[in-house]
């Protein structure tokens, strides 16, 4: 009984070993199908509290992995906020106060506008190879799309989410789903791509619904109004300065 | 009899000053310490009445369940229509809507970049109505070290020591940063109005309050508050009548939908007592015992000491009683007699004891003890300066006790007059 057993594990071993890429070179395929270096996108966040739903609205604006600009256009309360990224440091201005602050220490765990995002999850290396090792788990379908299961484990202990477990489209290079796990095992929060759009030869998300497990409601629906790759960004939009205009 | 016995205890202080005394101090201790321990507790529940609970608090269902941590996403919406209701259903208590809510005050530098940045748990309450019952109950007035009240929108008052640590003065500008009620982040600009002192360690290193208004619009709540307390009009809590009115409110409000279709009933309000919903059950009730326990242990150690004294007394004086019987005396009338003289000094010692302690009582009433340096990093809704409350109660505390105890003493002591053979007295008189 043990020995087919065992005979049926090194076999399957072996056809991931060699039969399959291995998960960092999948990783890898998501990443330079995914990432652009220069990226401006239109998008709502339909957030679906507790008590009621409201929409937001935002553009963004980002260039390279250390520089990120956006600025909230809806509701009326939010218009004219603005955030700014410029590597690990993060900047909010609110012109009700006119004032620019600081978002550090426990602050970047809090919600982004109430969504089910956080601003560590706006912080984070887009380029998943870089904080992340991936090992293939298995196979699996999500939506009709045949998929890879990666197991990703940070590399360093400064990331938001010790491990993740990814579900990538074999053919379109495209994370479909993501469940993220804190360093003790425990599920922090799920995103799920229920659609995805081409730009420019690139499978991008269109419509995610991101649900921190942790609070009530159901989740925050990101989506992706227009998207633009690649395009030229001034480098004014990225300074301090820029937040105040 | 009584007026000879009377005089036999003044000439002969050997029999009356040391058990008038022994009486006096115990009854003086008993009477006090039940005094302050009804004042530490009253203090208590009078602070936490104050800034936490009110003496009745109404709530959303959902935000009582987590009161503790003041979730104001699930807060009351809507409060005029309820504060409507529960003005028209209890006029004979006053009604006021608050927030408390947790966030970070920044203080800029002449850059608009931050100086300083704490923690702070502020409340807020109508401060700009003229008819808000909000400055008698938080005493706001007395209470303030520097600057003044606020009489406009977007002006605050921060704890004496939150000020001194961030360095603010009044007139100086203040960026709140918190959530919204949705999440969301929320700044926002006050000025500082004044700095307040309430005599509790916790609000004076830590608490902002602010004007309900203010607070509703940089939360995102218009036209809503975590809580709306209510407090009887003689701001002495009435735990029959809260309970009454908690029952009636509850019984109304049972199947009310609330204001949202998602979650039908978890936002309909529920009205509760301090101790059903500030967590102080327990812990009152852990207090009620052990100062019963306290008070009962001093009493049973000072009706020993008081018996102990009777039996010393009466022991002392046996010779004396040997003489009267050998005179003639009926043991029955020796042993009356005897009970009658520990009545009267029991008597005497249990009323002079009694006036002492009230009057030590009630000047620790008046001016009370500061023990702030105790409590400087204490988090208990508890006032710097303890005084002790005298109640009825005070009044009997020490008296039966010192009254009964030497009357009991003499009264078992007393029993060896039955025993007592005069035709050993002589024997006895010549050792």
């Amino acid at each position: 009984m043990i020995r087919p057993l065992s005979v049926l594990i090194a076999l399957n071993a072996l056809s991931f070993g060699f039969a399959g890429p291995t998960g960092d070179e999948i990783l890898k395929k998501v990443d330079q199908n995914m990432f652009s270096e220069r990226r401006i996108a239109v998008a709502r966040m339909i957030i679906h509290g507790r008590r009621e739903t409201r929409t937001v609205e935002s553009k963004s604006w980002q260039r390279g992995t250390n520089e990120a600009y956006t600025e909230f256009l809806a509701p009326a309360r939010e218009k004219g906020t603005k955030m700014l990224k410029l590597k690990d440091m993060l900047w909010d201005y609110s012109p009700s106060t006119d004032r620019i602050i600081m978002i550090s220490g426990h602050l970047l765990r809090q919600s982004v506008m109430g969504s089910d995002l956080s601003y560590e999850d706006m912080m984070e290396d887009p380029h998943l190879p870089n904080v992340y090792s991936a090992t293939v788990v298995s196979r699996d379908t999500v939506g009709g799309r045949e998929c890879w299961i990666l197991d990703l484990k940070a590399k360093r202990q400064d990331i938001a989410y010790d491990h993740r477990r990814i579900w990538v489209d074999k053919e379109r290079a495209v994370v479909l789903r993501q469940n993220l796990y804190a360093e003790g095992g425990k599920l922090l929060k799920t995103i799920d791509v229920r659609e995805v759009m081409r730009v420019q030869n690139a499978w991008q998300a269109k419509s995610v619904l991101y649900k921190d497990v942790l609070t009530e409601g159901e989740g925050t629906e990101f989506l992706v109004d227009s998207l633009a790759l690649d395009a030229p960004i001034p480098d004014y939009l990225f300074s301090k300065a820029a937040l105040r205009r | 009899m009584i007026p000879f016995l009377f005089k036999g205890l003044l000439r002969d202080r050997s029999r009356s000053l040391f058990p008038f005394l022994t009486v006096f101090a115990g009854v003086v201790l008993t009477v006090f310490l039940h005094a302050w321990l009804n004042g530490v507790l009253s203090s208590l529940l009078e602070s936490t009445a104050h800034y936490s609970t009110g003496h009745i608090r109404v709530m959303t269902k959902a935000y009582a369940k987590e009161a503790d941590q003041n979730p104001n996403d699930l807060g009351l919406l809507g409060i005029d229509t309820l504060m409507t209701e529960l003005r028209r259903l209890y006029p004979d208590l006053l009604w006021t809507p608050r927030i408390k809510f947790g966030g970070l005050l920044d203080i800029p530098d002449e850059k608009g970049e931050t100086r300083a940045q704490a923690p702070v748990s502020g409340m807020a309450v109508d401060l700009l109505s003229p008819d808000s019952p909000e400055w008698r109950i938080l005493n706001i007035e007395n209470a303030i070290v520097q600057g003044r009240v606020p009489r406009n929108r977007g002006e605050i008052l921060a704890g004496v020591d939150l000020a001194a640590r961030l360095g603010i003065q009044p007139g100086d500008t203040a960026t709140f940063i918190s959530s919204t009620m949705y999440g969301s982040m929320s700044v926002m600009n006050f000025v500082i109005a004044g700095t307040v002192r309430f005599g509790i360690a916790a609000m004076d290193k830590a608490t902002v309050i602010a004007d309900l208004a203010d607070i509703q619009q940089a939360l995102d709540m218009q036209g809503g508050a975590g809580e709306i307390l209510g407090f009887f009009a003689d701001d002495l809590y009435h735990e029959d009548r809260a309970n009454a009115v908690t029952a009636v409110f509850n019984a109304c409000h049972r199947n009310d939908p609330g204001d949202s279709p998602r979650d039908t009933g978890a936002f309909s309000p529920v009205m509760g007592t301090p101790r059903t919903q500030s967590g102080l059950s327990d812990y009152l009730d852990y207090v009620d015992v052990f100062s019963g326990v306290i008070m009962g242990v001093f009493v049973v150690a000072m009706s020993i000491v008081l018996w102990n004294a009777g039996l010393t007394g009466s022991l002392r004086r046996y010779g004396e009683f040997g003489v009267r019987l050998a005179i003639g005396e009926e043991k029955e009338h020796v042993y009356v007699s005897l009970q009658a003289e520990s009545l009267m000094i029991g008597f005497a010692g249990a009323v002079a004891g009694t006036a002492t302690g009230l009057a030590a009582a009630a000047y620790t009433q008046a001016h009370g003890f500061d023990i702030g340096s105790v409590l400087k990093e204490s988090t208990m809704m508890l006032p710097n300066i303890i005084r002790a409350r005298i109640s009825p109660f005070s009044y009997v505390i020490g008296f039966l006790p010192g009254l009964l105890a030497t009357f009991l003493g003499t009264t078992i002591s007393g029993i060896g007059i039955y025993r007592r053979q005069t035709s050993e007295l002589f024997k006895e008189l010549e050792t």
